[in-house]
């Protein structure tokens, strides 16, 4: 993530947009994967754990970014890990009042968004060097990204291993679940899958760039 | 206490539920650093010492704040011990192998966010493992870590002289060897006894 400018960032729709497409925590720089393979086998569960991420991340980073001018380079790293921890351990317990069951499916991996990658990143490349109101929208963006993309699996995921959607049966009754797609490897079938697809969009664009005829041209 | 024999926890911890093909952790550095099998061997080793101190160091933070009735600290505590491991490690292998330390490169300091090692200590606090076990439980998750970083290795060698069609190159078709890899373990399942 080297190539982020050092300098401030002016605040467009494109601070925001970039964690949803062009920059996808998931997608694009595969970063926090440990979640989003783990907990992704139903829509619901993928939900919650999009946005107890989303809230970590967003929390976290608006205090890095409050705190930058204070955190002393040398020990930046740790002091980041201990507001992100504070953050998870305000979200684990939170969870536990609202839904055991939710609690207990998710399982250890609430505690482990501690370890996500996504968050630690974006607090070092962003949080640490810019101003409080584009960390936050730039934040709420990533999260999005992230969340989305725990849905695109756990929706595929859901459909075909249990023929259901949110718990509700869309399949004939005959249809016989791909119990496969709820059990591990399902996990990294579908996001193969799903990454073969962006490989495959994003080959074709370049193809149709390269073409010098002037059909193309024509058709935009 | 359970009464679990220790070979089955480390059978448990390395194949069963092998922390990268069956429990999910530590992902990224399963993808990141197993392009070459040297590098992966490494890496695992490091993990695994990063492991063992870590779960030898949590099995005492548990017991002291179980002691101060400060539960809520125990993340906090648990990662701050992690990254200090990390730090020890990253100095350690920087002194003796300035190569190896380049060759891992940005992946060393982040064994620190390897959730793999976050799980593990939150793994042997929730079995309620005594310190021999969790030594064990360590071991075999950072041999089941390392089984599973050879491997891919091994795959991604010979995939880089095969022919792959320009589309899944790169990290999809890693993550389809990693789900078939993840396949033939659940070959395994119930070998261990109970599950997590």
């Amino acid at each position: 993530m080297a190539e982020l400018p050092d300098t401030r960032e002016r605040l467009t729709p494109d601070t925001f947009l970039r964690g949803l497409w062009e920059e996808n925590p998931v997608f694009v720089m595969l970063l926090g994967m440990c979640p989003v393979l783990a907990v992704t086998s139903t829509t619901v569960n993928a939900l919650a754990m999009g946005l107890a991420t989303t809230f970590v991340l967003v929390c976290s980073s608006l205090l890095v970014s409050l705190l930058r001018n204070w955190i002393p380079k040398q020990v930046r790293i740790a002091s980041y890990i201990v507001i992100i921890a504070t953050f998870v351990t305000i979200v684990d317990y939170a969870i536990q009042a609202i839904s055991l069951e939710l609690y207990a499916a998710l399982g250890a991996f609430i505690q482990l968004i501690v370890a996500n990658c996504v968050i630690l990143g974006r607090a070092e490349a962003y949080a640490s060097k810019q101003k409080l109101m584009t960390t936050l929208v730039n934040s709420l963006g990533m999260g999005a990204g992230f969340t989305l993309a725990l849905l695109s699996l756990g929706t595929v995921r859901e459909i075909l291993g249990n023929g259901t959607i949110l718990g509700i049966s869309i399949f004939p009754a005959d249809f016989q679940p791909w119990i496969v797609m709820i059990l591990p490897p399902g996990g990294f079938f579908v996001l193969g899958a799903w990454l073969l697809l962006f490989n495959w969009l994003r080959l074709r664009k370049e193809r149709k760039a390269a073409e010098p005829t002037g059909v193309i041209a024509d058709a935009r | 206490m359970h009464a679990e024999p220790l070979s089955l926890i480390f059978l448990n911890a390395a194949i069963v539920n092998n922390f990268v093909l069956a429990l999910f952790l530590g992902i990224c550095p399963f993808l990141g650093v197993s392009a070459k099998k040297d590098t992966a061997w490494n890496m695992g080793l490091a993990t695994m010492f990063v492991m063992l101190v870590s779960s030898a160091a949590a099995f005492g933070i548990n017991w002291l704040l179980t002691e101060l009735d400060l539960l809520f600290l125990r993340l906090i505590c648990y990662i701050a011990v992690i990254a200090s491991a990390v730090q020890l490690v990253e100095m350690f292998v920087k002194r003796f192998s300035p190569a190896l330390f380049r060759s891992l490169g940005i992946f060393l300091p982040l064994i620190t966010t390897n959730c793999a090692i976050l799980g593990l200590a939150l793994f042997q606090t929730t079995k309620e493992y005594d310190f021999v076990q969790s030594i064990v439980y360590a071991l075999g998750a950072g041999a089941g870590f390392t089984l599973a970083l050879m491997l891919m290795a091994g795959l991604r060698e010979k995939l880089a002289l095969a022919r792959v069609p320009s589309v899944s190159q790169g990290a999809a078709m890693s993550l389809m060897l990693a789900g078939l890899l993840s396949l033939a373990f659940m070959g395994f399942a119930g070998l261990g006894g109970s599950h997590g």
